[in-house]
């Protein structure tokens, strides 16, 4: 059947360097002498860390726990003893630290005790949770925890989008997982469209990969899945963007500040389809994933890689050519560079590219942009890439976000085509990274200011509350002595009416001067008191001497200086 | 004559009482200068501008009464912001009220503190959790880096810490423009 496909606007077709990578099967990857497995790899909260140095851990075993709902959980991706929970750099561009959990192998690579996930028995909810114990991000590349994206949508979802495009140069690992594990992933997008409640599944392959696409074909036919549907896709970078392929594949746009789910479409990449059906059928957690190797190396290929292997490991299963200057992660046009070669392959890392100043010359000089549209043409996001730059280059970037700064994808398509070799994308990401940061300061700020005016208004109202109090006790006081002193004041001496009120006060005063005088009396009692005779005598004698020596006190200190 | 006197006579008792009346009705509540001030200011309220928070120094910015360089917490940014807001000149922070410093937050050393609860008295921002004769210690998220309670502390047990980059907090640089070296 010939399904009526449409465009988006824009993007490039760069030379695509696939076919190196895809000449052999998927690899597995010896154990490393430690794995550095980062308790942050997706996106949300920092899971917490469940083991300690000196834990024994088992493949599978669950050693960061998602930290509320928007997090995910993080597991020992092999049986080992846990050398140490400390910060090591992370796979990301800035080169800081993240918490990490750093595993010795022991050799035996043991699993837990894996148990398939009963679906019929269990509610969708409990399956969501399942899904974030077990770890399960979007492997695409933006790992947003899975479980957040598989509730139906308000309006109902009507397609799930399966996402094998893999439209970025030199990666293949979707492709290699197509080819060669087409009935999982199939079984993956089952369980996705029946958490989905989705009505069909459309698979959208770009069509560079044929034999992916007759995998999956083969895979959907063999499963008798009616619903679901291999679609070939014109290779266009980037298919591969979520908002990209559901235009193609269905024709809608997704507008400005919408989710595609608005629209009740999903989109999922392969290898997260193929991670679920991990999860459910055989009760294994996510804890490797396959990963491209190519640029300046001499066997590319695919891995299945354990997450935490350092990254070196891995590049030099294929052989790194002499003249490497750097890895990045993911491909030339999206990917990051990262501060070190020991990094560890995270849950986002579907290719390590091997980079040299031959195969990736550094840019040209950057020069005036000449306004010739270029980047307009080719943006997918149907932005205009020269405003967005010309307002963050001057940092003005409220102009910035009107020209939905946010809406961009950091493709890479503008910068691809720029005359002037202008970096573009980095300024995308300055201005962003700036934006958010300001209104970082902005939320801070105004928790703070609430809070003091809240601290304040509360030291208001105690202040006012003692005093009311004070009053209130002072009154209640006062009423129930004069009437008392008024008694005592009328029948002691009948005196005028004007002068009652005087007398009163008078009375109040020494009936409180002679409460006084009683509680002294009575909390303080003296040592003097209840003597027995012979003390009194001594007390006596004491008394006598003092009063003797007194007149002469002033001599009695040079006396003992001069006896010293 | 007398018509036309009497025709604007009219016109400004019904003109006067529009304009009273909607000065009634459409009445702002607050100064709107003065909160578009405090907007910009840190609110840290550190009193390091010699006003008892940032309030009251936005109220005295805009009453003319203080000037727009004594914020060190809002730095050179803050200072420029309230410039432009205000549309007069900018100026350099004023060094008798304080120098900028990188955003810090307060922590106890909770083997000196003894549980005075003077700290707590005097954050500005209720940052500090403890109780008398109990352990303080200070809500990170939520600190200013006032400095406010550093002086009342008996012990010296608080000092201020430097907030590092993470990565959620880390910012793209810049993109410099490098100078191609001579040939």
């Amino acid at each position: 059947m010939l399904r009526k496909l449409f465009k988006f606007n824009g993007g490039v077709k760069p030379a695509t360097h696939k076919a190196d990578s895809t000449r052999d099967p998927i690899k597995s990857v010896p154990l490393p002498a430690q794995l550095v497995v980062p308790l942050h790899q997706h996106v949300g909260g920092t899971p917490h860390p469940l083991v300690a140095a000196g834990d024994k851990v088992l493949k599978g075993q669950r050693i960061g726990a998602a930290d509320g709902n928007v997090s995910s959980a993080v597991h020992a991706p092999t049986s080992g003893h846990v050398v140490a929970v400390e910060p090591r750099v992370m796979a990301h561009t800035s080169g800081l630290s993240t918490l990490s959990v750093v595993i010795e192998p022991d050799g035996e690579d043991r699993w837990i005790d894996c148990e398939p996930v009963p679906l019929r028995a269990m509610g969708a909810d409990e399956i969501r949770d399942t899904l974030r114990d077990a770890g399960v991000v979007g492997l695409g590349g933006a790992v947003f925890p899975s479980h957040l994206k598989l509730k139906p949508a308000k309006g109902g979802t009507d397609t799930l989008v399966i996402n094998g495009a893999e439209c970025e140069p030199f990666i293949t690992c979707d492709d290699l997982l197509m080819r060669e594990r087409a009935d999982q992933i199939v079984r993956g997008a089952e369980i996705m469209q029946q958490l989905l409640q989705a009505r069909r599944v459309l698979i959208g392959i770009e069509d560079n990969k044929p034999e992916a696409v007759a995998a999956m074909q083969q895979a959907v036919s063999a499963r008798g899945a009616d619903t679901m549907e291999v679609v070939a896709i014109p290779t266009r970078y980037p298919a591969g963007g979520a908002k990209q392929l559901i235009r193609v594949l269905t024709g809608i746009e997704v507008p400005h500040g919408h989710r595609s789910t608005d629209y009740g479409v999903q989109c999922f990449n392969t290898g997260t389809a193929y991670a679920i059906a991990d999860v459910v059928d055989r009760g294994r957690p996510l804890v490797s994933r396959i990963v491209t190797v190519a640029g300046n190396v001499e066997r590319p290929g695919n891995y299945e890689v354990l997450f935490g292997t350092p990254m070196d490991h891995v590049a030099a299963l294929a052989g790194v050519k002499p003249g490497t200057d750097r890895f990045i992660m993911g491909g030339p046009m999206m990917g990051f560079r990262m501060p070190a070669y020991d990094v560890p392959v995270v849950k986002a890392t579907n290719c390590i590219l091997v980079g040299s100043p031959e195969l990736f010359p550094a840019p040209a000089p950057e020069i005036a942009c000449i306004r010739c549209g270029e980047c307009a043409r080719v943006c997918p996001a149907d932005l205009q890439p020269f405003e967005l730059y010309w307002h963050s280059r001057a940092k003005n970037f409220g102009k910035a976000q009107e020209y939905h700064l946010f809406d961009c994808i950091e493709c890479g398509c503008c910068a691809y085509v720029c005359p002037s070799h202008i970096p573009l994308v980095d300024y995308y990401r300055f201005s962003k990274s700036e934006i958010w940061a300001r209104e970082r300061q902005k939320n801070a700020a105004d928790v703070a200011r609430d809070r003091f005016e809240f601290r304040n208004e509360r030291i208001e109202r105690e202040k006012r509350e003692k005093a009311e109090k004070l009053a209130a006790k002072t009154a209640a006081g006062r009423a129930a002595l004069s009437t008392t002193a008024m008694d005592t004041v009328a029948a002691s001496a009948p005196a005028p009416a004007s002068e009652g009120a005087e007398d009163a006060k008078k009375a109040l005063i020494a009936a409180a001067m002679a409460r006084a005088k009683a509680q002294r009396e009575a909390a303080a009692p003296q040592n003097t008191d209840a003597l027995t005779p012979d003390q009194q005598a001594q007390v006596a004698e004491a008394d006598a001497r003092r009063a003797a020596i007194s007149p002469a006190e002033g001599d009695a200190a040079p006396t003992e200086q001069s006896v010293r | 004559m007398l018509s036309a006197i009497l025709v604007m006579a009219g016109l400004a008792i019904v003109i006067g009482a529009a304009l009273g009346f909607a000065a009634v009705k459409f009445r702002v509540e607050g100064d709107p200068l003065v909160d578009k001030i405090d907007a910009i200011l840190p609110q840290t309220q550190c009193g390091q501008c010699g006003f008892p928070g940032c309030k009251p120094y936005a109220t005295a910015i805009a009453g003319g009464e203080a000037d727009i360089n004594q914020c060190p917490p809002g730095g050179e940014e803050g200072i420029r912001k309230l410039a432009d807001l205000l549309g007069r000149e900018f100026k350099p922070l004023n060094a008798e009220n304080g120098v900028e410093k990188p955003k810090s937050v307060a922590v106890i050393d909770e083997n000196t503190c003894i549980g005075c609860t003077l700290c707590i008295q005097a954050c500005p921002v209720d940052a500090i959790a403890g109780a008398a004769k109990q352990m303080h210690t200070v809500i990170d998220p939520l600190c200013t880096g006032c400095e406010l309670c550093l002086a009342p502390c008996p012990v010296d047990c608080i000092t201020m810490e430097p907030v590092g980059e993470t990565v959620d907090t880390w910012k793209w640089h810049y993109p410099v423009i490098p100078i191609r070296t001579a040939a």
